[in-house]
């Protein structure tokens, strides 16, 4: 199995390559630097792995939310790869992707992911380990004032993750009170996160044709 | 942005992939280098920014992810084309809206690096100058061309393809903007040309008259906002505002348009020597101009060359042969793409 990885929903940018077991990865802090690195980035890797786009199985991306722009960037350079290599592409919610990276980088089971949506919002998702080893999403996802996020069901052990715990430090800290014992808002999300959820999804069957696949923007209020 | 040149002698035909998402059509179609136009196809957002009276950037983002693909698909199967026969991608880098300039880079630069064939990034404009070179007979160089469209209002002195010498321009509203505004203030639909000009064909002349802005002074700059005030307050003193007044003004207004945008053309003919005149960019769809500029052809003994009408609106066509024309050039795209929402033609050259 081969596949290729792109996230550019939040400001970093990065592209991972699973090949047969191996990840390889790029990954840089750049904002608004998406369009230029993107590609760059998958070329490298698959150069390094002497594949050929053609040669892919699939291709992954992050969803979104996040920023528009970012997410559309994503979404069409995987729409337009998979659609040339004519395989089929497995979207991944790149709030769970935060939440897998926390877990497979630190261990944490629980987390509440929160990206700052900007306008005193966050794009806000809930996230448990299930017995797959992938980070399960608890109710839905939603955009909201960081005060009015819904809870966990569960007090305790809960740990944040995402720069809307930056942006909105206070008011989340309150909301989460007794719920969430720290946060990290300094962790970006990676690539290759997105790919435990692609291939359980390739596993299942669950991918879609590429012309069919779109970001989800979460935040339809634009107006 | 950065154009590389590459050494590899192109020996096969070329067969260009050209993509159009500057604005609100998302738009496709392939040009091949023997066979000229194979195939277009062109979806309007029109219906959904009309409730908002002009387009709204982010919804035009989000509908050019949604049928980009799509339109790719059919475009190939109507061109009865592989994908391992394209030999190129071409899409607009600007000028335009970001965001929806954006999805089609993205989406025809990763095809390009997928497919392994080159890509450019083209500038919409030249793509509008270009496009009356889809038609049988084309315009040869050098020549005059009057690009009006929805953002812009030009005389360019085309020398050859890359050689632009911008002779004036207009000074705030684009030709294509004011009658987009005027309609708007007389309640007509959006996009306001089509409208007026609809409208305009049951008006009477003579019952209103409005200035030949900048007619009067010397130069080749033009200024479409004040005429837009003047049709306001006309239209704003008429006690009865019905059918057949708001059809003398859009009368009027056309009227006043077009006697402009022919003088300084004349004036741009006399100034440069050209024989050669072409007409590009939307409001060059309105059939009352078409017949004018024939007309003034006609008397100074002057060639006038137009794409069809939809070749004047954004398509892909012009969009694939402009991008046929750079990669046969030499030009071609890094892997890093960008779009430049505001980019000026001369820096082509
Ligand atoms: N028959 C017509 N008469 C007058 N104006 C017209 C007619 N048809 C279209 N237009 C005008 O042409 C414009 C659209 O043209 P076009 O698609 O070339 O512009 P644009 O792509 O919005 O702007 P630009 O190309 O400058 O970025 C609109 O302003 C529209 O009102
Ligand atoms: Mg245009």
């Amino acid at each position: 199995m081969k596949l290729l990885a792109l996230e550019t929903s939040t400001e970093a940018c990065s592209c991972a390559l699973y090949v047969d077991g191996t990840i390889s990865q790029r990954a840089e802090f750049a904002p608004r630097k998406h369009a230029e690195l993107i590609l760059p980035m998958a070329e490298q890797l698959l150069a390094e792995a002497q594949l050929l786009p053609a040669q892919l199985d699939g291709v992954t991306f992050g969803q979104g939310p996040g920023s528009f722009t970012g997410v559309r960037i994503a979404c069409s350079v995987a729409q337009g790869i998979a659609f040339a290599a004519n395989v089929p592409v497995a979207p991944v919610s790149s709030l769970a992707a935060l939440a897998q990276h926390l877990y497979q980088t630190q261990g944490h089971e629980k987390i509440c992911v929160a990206f700052d949506a900007r306008m005193k919002e966050v794009y806000w998702g809930i996230y448990q380990l299930n017995q797959q080893g992938l980070m399960q999403l608890q109710g839905e996802e939603c955009v909201c004032a960081a005060h009015q996020v819904p809870l966990p069901d569960e007090k305790n052990s809960w740990v944040g993750v995402g720069s809307g715990w930056a942006a909105y430090s206070e008011a989340l800290s309150d909301r989460l009170a007794g719920y969430v014992q720290h946060y990290d808002s300094e962790i970006y999300l990676h690539a290759t996160a997105l790919i435990p959820f692609a291939l359980a999804m390739f596993a299942q069957q669950q991918v879609y044709p590429a012309e069919t696949v779109t970001p989800v923007y979460i935040r339809n209020k634009i107006i | 942005m950065t154009k590389i040149k590459f050494c590899d002698v192109v020996t096969m035909t070329m067969r260009i992939l050209g993509i159009e998402t500057s604005c609100d059509e998302t738009a496709v179609a392939i040009y091949d280098e023997t066979q000229g136009l194979l195939a277009h196809t062109l979806y309007s957002q029109i219906a959904l920014h009309a409730k908002y009276g002009g387009v709204v950037p982010e919804l035009a983002s989000r509908d050019h992810v949604r049928k980009l693909l799509p339109l790719i698909k059919e475009v190939l199967h109507a061109a009865n084309t592989q994908p391992h026969e394209i030999t190129g991608v071409a899409y607009t880098a600007g000028p335009g809206l970001v965001g929806a300039l954006l999805v089609g880079a993205a989406t025809g630069r990763s095809l390009a690096w997928a497919w392994r064939v080159p890509a450019i990034g083209v500038h919409h404009m030249e793509g509008h100058l270009l496009a009356p070179m889809l038609e049988n007979p084309a315009p040869t160089f050098p020549f005059l061309a009057l690009l009006v469209s929805g953002g812009h209002t030009q005389l360019i002195e085309v020398q050859a393809i890359g050689r632009y010498r911008l002779l004036g321009e207009s000074i705030d509203d684009a030709a294509g903007e004011a009658f987009d505004k005027v309609a708007k203030l007389l309640g007509l639909g959006y996009p306001g040309g089509p409208a007026i000009a609809r409208v305009a064909q049951q008006g009477k002349s003579g019952r209103f008259t409005f200035s030949r802005p900048m007619t009067q002074r010397p130069g080749l700059d033009l200024s479409f906002s004040g005429l837009k005030t003047q049709v306001l307050t006309t239209w704003q003193a008429q006690t009865i505002q019905d059918e057949q007044t708001r059809a003398d003004i859009a009368l009027a207004f056309e009227e006043a348009v077009i006697d402009t945008l022919l003088i300084k053309a004349q004036r741009a003919l006399q100034q440069t020597g050209l024989k050669t005149l072409v007409i590009a960019g939307g409001v060059g769809a309105n059939q009352w101009l078409r017949t004018r500029l024939q007309q003034l052809a006609n008397e100074l003994n002057i060639q006038v060359f137009y794409p069809r009408p939809i070749f004047c609106t954004d398509n892909g066509a012009m969009i694939a042969y402009t991008g046929y024309v750079r990669l046969k050039a030499g030009f071609q795209e890094p892997l890093s793409f960008n779009v430049q929402p505001r980019w000026s033609m001369e820096s082509l050259n």
